[in-house]
């Protein structure tokens, strides 16, 4: 199901001459090239290039490029409007662009796929407003996003295996939450459900992690654990994390890209961007 | 534990499993007994009014249930579930009709509506529906297709909520209107009636009346079983978390189409059995079936039993149409503003139903 829809894949003729295989046609290839799998041999997890959205006249995104690197954590930061959460949608396939391309590894085109086939391509995404299933226990929210094969007829005969609740379990403890196991998600701290949220992002083992907001309303000693984990996540897995708290951003930024307006304005480390004249002005100019 | 056992225990509790033996009892045993062994000049004899009350109370109890599924489950609110009903009604009924042979008035082979249209042959539906099986075929197709075609094209382009029940609300009034035509040949405003024999068997003896009731009572409990086994597996947490926050559902890579289009196909296939077994026992069906006001009371009987429950449903099916056949006899006046209010007093005070209240106390106690 998931592959449905996936563009067919072209390879890339090679240019210089690394040992390569050769078909009938004399084009030749580095490495065979799987349809619906992420094909990460140029280092890069996700690109976008030129991309522009509008809603009836406002310019939400204009010609932004961007280029996340296999296990980079990126920070995206920027004013109210600059474009963050549409980014987002448009990597996640709840927004089309008008324009632009954006690709996961070398050869999925995000822009012709569901969300649902984005999901099991490997792109797990959090909201800005903490969205869990409320009327479900902690397990049952972790259990639901578990990487599995998820057409109807499988769940209907699902059964867990028990290296599936050893998962679950092990998730639990990395988010803290193993005494809250069957508790109804619902009651969670705000705290809480946050974390819960980033559980059900890593059961569903995504490549890419989008985060919005990650720490919005968690306490300082919260936020700090966070902070850690992101980092013990890096590297494992890509990540790109759009927050307000510079505090949190300084914590964990290695790369940060400023976005103003829809388009990127400055990219570099944090001292680097902090010191650009341009981002000052966007975010004391006003 | 086996893989049965699990199941059995998946289901209910023993206080379940206990309360749905007792109900099953009553059913096949009580009923039986004291209908057709107990003398009618007894106090104790069940008479046929009651045998025809209970056997159409457990037909509507499978389409609250069928409700609830969606409704209760999913979040799926269709304000148009008579129509399922009704077309597996009138599926029972052409076959009924067939039945008839040439005892009707015109002593014709083709049913009287016909004869007195004029018609010389059977129209094209009506083809092999003098065959049993095809139209208990047609019982579970005709249902299910509409409702694969019309929920394929609702849920892929995302229409929700008010937009979506509204629709279905429209699709059984359209419905309605083309079936009260007599050139649509289904009887027009009079639809179907005066059935003589179901399988050979005279229809109105008390023998076979109880052989339907016994079969409603085995499909209402088989429905409730499955509906219990969909809910309580991994399949009914997805309805349940699609009912929640469906976009969430999306990104955690489920195609929720296909979840909504399976209960809700599954769910008028429910109905449509429902309303094959309704047309036998009731010995009537006709457009008004198809009215609004008809689907929007199945809503009603939901949401007075406690959506998201099953049981609820039942519990709500059973008070709601008791009250009805109660008022309708005593104040048949009042009968729609005790609906009414119902309704108003369920929405502000019991949001859960009656059985949100039993828990409540239970939790309490």
């Amino acid at each position: 199901m998931a592959r449905n829809g996936m563009k067919p894949v072209e390879a890339i003729p090679l240019e210089e001459s690394a040992p390569a295989a050769q078909d009938d046609t004399g084009t030749r290839y580095t490495h065979p090239v799987t349809p619906g799998e992420v094909d990460l041999s140029h280092g890069a997890i996700l690109y976008l290039e030129d991309i522009s959205v509008s809603f009836e006249g406002f310019r939400a995104l204009n010609k932004l490029s961007l280029m996340i690197e296999v296990g980079e954590l990126r920070c995206v930061i920027g004013p109210n409007g600059a474009g963050k959460t549409t980014m987002m949608d448009v990597i996640t396939g709840r927004t089309r662009p008008d324009a632009g391309s954006c690709f996961f590894g070398q050869t999925i085109d995000l822009t012709r796929l569901s969300e649902a086939e984005i999901a099991h391509a490997g792109i797990g995404r959090k909201f800005q407003k903490p969205t869990i299933f409320e009327h479900h226990t902690v397990f049952e929210n972790l259990e639901l996003a578990m990487k599995a094969d998820k057409t109807v007829r499988r769940t209907l005969f699902a059964r867990l295996s028990s290296e599936e609740r050893d998962r679950i379990a092990e998730t639990l403890q990395l988010i803290r939450l193993t005494d809250r196991t069957d508790r109804i998600a619902g009651l969670l701290s705000h705290g809480q459900k946050q974390w819960l949220e980033i559980g059900m992002l890593l059961m569903q083992e995504p490549k890419l992690l989008l985060l919005d907001e990650p720490v919005a309303g968690m306490s300082d000693e919260e936020t700090e654990r966070t902070a850690e984990l992101f980092v013990a996540l890096a590297g494992a897995h890509s990540l790109v994390v759009v927050e307000h708290d510079m505090a949190f951003i300084e914590k964990i930024a290695r790369k940060v890209t400023v976005l103003h307006e829809g388009s990127v304005i400055a990219e570099g480390p944090m001292t680097q961007v902090q010191n650009d004249p341009r981002v000052i002005e966007v975010y004391l100019g006003r | 534990m086996g893989p049965i056992a699990t199941t059995i225990s998946r289901l209910y509790g023993i206080r379940g499993w206990t309360a749905l033996g007792a109900f099953a009892a009553v059913l096949f045993i009580v009923f039986p007994v004291f209908s057709l062994l107990v003398p009618p000049s007894s106090p104790f004899h069940v008479s046929q009014y009651w045998v025809t009350l209970i056997g159409k109370i457990m037909c509507y109890a499978i389409v609250a249930l069928a409700m609830d599924l969606v409704w209760g489950y999913a979040g799926i609110l269709s304000l148009g579930h008579g129509l399922f009903f009704a077309l597996g009604g009138y599926a029972m009924g052409m076959h009924l009709m067939r039945q008839i042979g040439r005892e009707g008035q015109y002593q014709s082979d083709l049913p009287d509506f016909m004869v007195f249209l004029d018609w010389k042959e059977y129209p094209w539906h009506w083809w092999n529906t003098d065959q049993f099986w095809y139209a208990m075929l047609l019982v579970v197709l005709v249902p299910g297709l509409l409702a694969y075609v019309f929920g394929y094209f609702a849920f892929r382009s995302r229409v929700k909520g008010v937009y979506f029940s509204i629709i279905t609300q429209a699709l059984t009034f359209a419905a309605m209107l083309l079936f009260f035509r007599n050139a649509t040949g289904f009887g027009g405003n009079n639809g179907f009636t005066d059935f003589k024999r179901i399988l050979g068997f005279t229809i109105a003896t008390p023998e076979t009346r109880m052989a339907l009731f016994a079969i409603t009572g085995a499909t209402l409990i088989g429905a409730l079983l499955l509906g219990r086994w969909l809910v309580t597996s991994r399949f009914g947490r997805v309805l349940m978390a699609i009912r929640d926050a469906e976009q969430r559902v999306a990104f955690c890579g489920y195609n929720t189409v296909n979840y909504k289009l399976f209960i809700w196909t599954l769910s008028a296939v429910l109905c449509g059995i429902a309303g094959a077994l309704y047309v036998p026992q009731v010995g009537i069906i006709n457009p008004s079936e198809m009215s609004p006001a008809n689907s929007i009371e199945i809503a009603i009987w939901v949401a007075v039993g406690g959506r998201g429950t099953l049981a609820g449903a039942l519990v709500g099916a059973g008070v709601v149409n008791g009250a009805k056949s109660f008022f309708t006899q005593a104040f048949p006046e009042y009968w729609l503003y005790v609906l009414g209010l119902a309704f108003i007093l369920v929405t502000l005070f019991m949001p859960h139903g009656l059985v949100g209240i039993l828990r409540k106390w239970r939790a309490t106690a």
